[in-house]
């Protein structure tokens, strides 16, 4: 993994890099599917953490949960209160990518649908304590508040039908009653 | 450091009221707290950190770094616990203590409550006792609390609670939805629904405004301030005197002792690290039930080798909080309007009275729910991921109700905090470590309360319901903890008297929810407060003006 982590820093040094050069550097940006600017993980290791908080929360006619920015969310928490699940996730996602590789020769994020889901139940069998650990994590990224890089533009309120700004100040009081001044 | 008449040690809600009652009597007052002074400003809405929801962390201390507990689980593996893991039985850490972030319901204990051993006997392997004091002796007492925090609500509907003086001074606060579909419900169940009273202002009260109906309330500072603690009541009063100064960020390492087993004050730790020694007159602590056993366990001297107070092993044991249990029901319609503080109605049919139940509790509708509160209380067979967890968030959010109560638990000495022998905190102090367990028949009524509940969410329409009703190996002590300083008149058998003074130190008290011999079938704060009103009286009663005399 260490090699690969290079890799990670390597490309986001060309991405600084070309970015004073214009808009070339955008598209190298975007191809990863990322910002470029992860603080823990490495861009092989969101590539396959991707698939599977997808998995764990599918797009609909609402966002998936790295369209509403929960990589965002676990990345910076493996910064900050998560450091103790750094290894867990170190280790968990290589697991992944060794048994994915073995079972379907490729790498997770280029599967159908139906192949993550098979690779993510399986995951959930055969090693549920890092399951369990990244699926909470998805869901509070998904469903908590937007200041934690997750739960973007406060979209699971929205989904669920809560006022997004909240409504604040209700009046308790009957305005009509008394005299008009 | 000038010598003081009284140091209080936790600015929460008993040691704000003692600092407030002392300081007006014309006491020189130092109030210490461990934690920081939060105001409204530090109201930050947020789902995932605040003092309920701890995934990141307690919003209100104390922070994970440095604070850990241990406890032993059934077979008597000891686990560490950070702060903000359950483990850990947390109660908040700042000016105000719990009442700064708590969901603010100020119950009176009813009459059966103070007199849990004459009522039902105790059962076998159980330590349960009556309290020296009665339900009469407090009424004073929770009026007092009542009107000076400021109290809404409404017990007009249940004719099961104590005699009371006068009603509360703030009417409720509008009934909700949920209060709504619940109530006709109870009726034709022939319970006494009514409005829960709570430490929060329906109305315009004490200078500030009444509480805005917002989303972020239990486990949250209130933004507008219309929640009710001793940090925006009695400290400012207090602090207002002149007589009382209060110090942040102040860790109490030990309360030291002179040749004759007196009190003379309190070594601590400042908000610099410093270690400080501030002498007295006399030192109440109010650290709530885990904070303060442990202070008087690490309090030991050559008189005290045991910790002060212990002479006779009770210090940190009959350790208690409440067994909560109660049911979900889902519905086919819309139950969730979006406004707080979302508990609004409660029972309290079912506290006393069943045969073959020691007690009972309260049962009412819970807190407004976040989003993150419904992960994982969808209804049964509802896979836990994917698309289908996804569509039941969205079918099942606004359309579900949780009905839950406080189960009275029945004390057992083996239900215990004591220091760990080896883990430190980050002042390196040896660290809680808690053992035991109340006594089983408190589950036996938890199951009967849920089923309670459950009928109650079938009667109100509920399409499909689910129990809550676990049998937790650990004491449940969290928020609610009590017990470990018990008030009582024999000194064998229990940690300070009728005035909460220690049996065999007459200028150290502890007056919180230590003392409290049982816990009551519902939220403890009021009782703290209500006990805090009456000690301080008779505190200041027997003060003699140059040195204390009881």
């Amino acid at each position: 993994m260490l090699s690969n982590r290079k890799q990670g820093l390597l490309t986001r040094r060309q991405f600084v890099a070309a970015g004073a050069l214009g808009s070339a550097a955008l598209a190298i940006g975007c191809k990863t599917g990322n910002r470029g600017d992860w603080e823990y993980l490495t861009d092989e290791e969101a590539r396959i953490l991707t698939p599977i908080c997808d998995q764990i929360v599918p797009a609909d006619e609402f966002p998936s949960a790295s369209q509403a920015g929960v990589l965002n969310y676990i990345d910076r928490q493996l910064m900050r209160h998560y450091r103790r699940y750094r290894h867990a996730y170190r280790q968990g996602l290589e697991d992944v990518e060794t048994a994915t590789q073995k079972r379907f020769g490729a790498e997770l994020a280029s599967l159908s649908q139906q192949q993550q889901f098979e690779i993510v139940s399986e995951l959930e069998r055969q090693n549920p304590s890092f399951f369990n650990l990244v699926r909470s994590h998805t869901l509070e990224g998904y469903y908590g508040s937007p200041r934690h890089g997750g739960n973007r533009d406060a979209v699971s309120w929205r989904m669920l039908g809560l006022a997004e700004p909240p409504i604040r100040g209700r009046a308790q009081y009957d305005l009509t009653k008394g005299s008009p001044s | 450091m000038k010598r003081v008449n009284a140091v209080v040690i936790g600015a929460g809600a008993a040691g704000g009221i003692v600092a407030k009652e002392l300081a007006i009597a014309g006491l020189s007052v130092v109030l210490l707290e461990r934690g920081k002074w939060y105001t409204a400003n530090d109201c930050r809405k947020d789902d995932l950190r605040n003092q309920r929801t701890t995934i990141l962390g307690n919003a209100f201390g104390p922070e994970d770094e440095g604070n850990l507990r241990v406890w032993l689980d059934a077979k008597g593996a000891p686990h560490t616990a950070m702060a903000s893991e359950g483990g850990y039985q947390n109660n908040a850490a700042c000016v105000g203590g719990g009442t700064l972030s708590y969901g603010a319901q100020a119950w009176r204990y009813m009459p059966q409550d103070f007199r849990m051993k004459s009522t039902y006997g105790a059962p076998v392997g159980s330590s349960l006792e009556d309290w020296p004091i009665t339900y009469d002796d407090l009424e004073p007492f929770y009026e007092k609390a009542e009107y000076e925090i400021g109290i809404s609500g409404d017990y007009s509907g249940t004719p099961f609670h104590g005699p009371r003086r006068r009603p509360l001074p703030m009417p409720p606060v509008p009934p909700g939805q949920e209060f709504g579909i619940l109530e006709p419900a109870a009726k034709r169940l022939g319970l006494h629904p009514f409005h829960i009273p709570m430490a929060r202002n329906s109305v315009p009260y004490n200078g500030r405004g009444p509480c805005m109906r917002c989303r972020w309330c239990c486990g949250f500072a209130c933004e507008v301030d219309a929640k009710n603690g001793s940090q925006n009541t009695v400290i400012p009063v207090a602090l207002g005197t002149g007589n009382c100064d209060l110090r942040t960020e102040c860790m109490v390492k030990e309360i030291l002792t002179d040749d004759r087993g007196r009190a003379r004050g309190v070594a601590y730790i400042d908000s610099d690290g410093h270690l400080q020694e501030q002498l007295s007159d006399l030192v109440v602590v109010s650290a709530c039930a885990v904070e303060s056993a442990r202070l008087l366990l690490n309090s030991k001297s050559r008189l005290f080798p045991n910790g002060l107070g212990n002479r006779y092993d009770q210090v940190g044991r009959n350790l208690q909080g409440h067994h909560y249990t109660g049911a979900i029901g889902y519905f086919d319609f819309d139950t969730y309007d979006d406004a707080g503080p979302g508990a609004s109605i409660a029972i309290s049919d079912y506290n006393h009275g069943t045969p073959g139940l020691v007690g009972g509790g309260m049962l009412a509708n819970e807190f407004i729910r976040l989003p993150i509160h419904t992960l994982d209380r969808l209804p049964p067979n509802t896979p836990r991921w994917g698309l289908a967890h996804k569509q039941a968030m969205r079918q099942w959010h606004k359309r579900s109700i949780v009905i839950i109560g406080p189960t009275q638990q029945i004390p057992s000495a083996d239900a215990r905090v004591t220091v760990d022998p080896s883990v430190i905190d980050k002042w390196g102090l040896p660290v809680a470590r808690f053992s035991g367990n109340v006594h089983p028949h408190t589950f036996e009524i938890g199951e009967v309360q849920g089923k309670r509940a459950d009928a109650w969410l079938k009667e109100a329409g509920a399409i499909h319901t689910s129990i809550m009703a676990g049998k937790p190996d650990s004491v449940s002590a969290g928020q609610h903890q009590a017990g470990t300083c018990r008030m009582g008149n024999d000194p064998h058998s229990s940690v300070v008297n009728r005035n909460c003074q220690i049996h065999d130190v007459d200028n150290v008290f502890v007056i919180d929810s230590s003392v409290h011999v049982t816990n009551g079938g519902f939220n403890p704060a009021l009782t703290i407060m209500a006990v805090a009103y009456m000690a301080s009286e008779a505190l200041v009663r027997n003060w003699k003006g140059t040195g204390f005399r009881s």
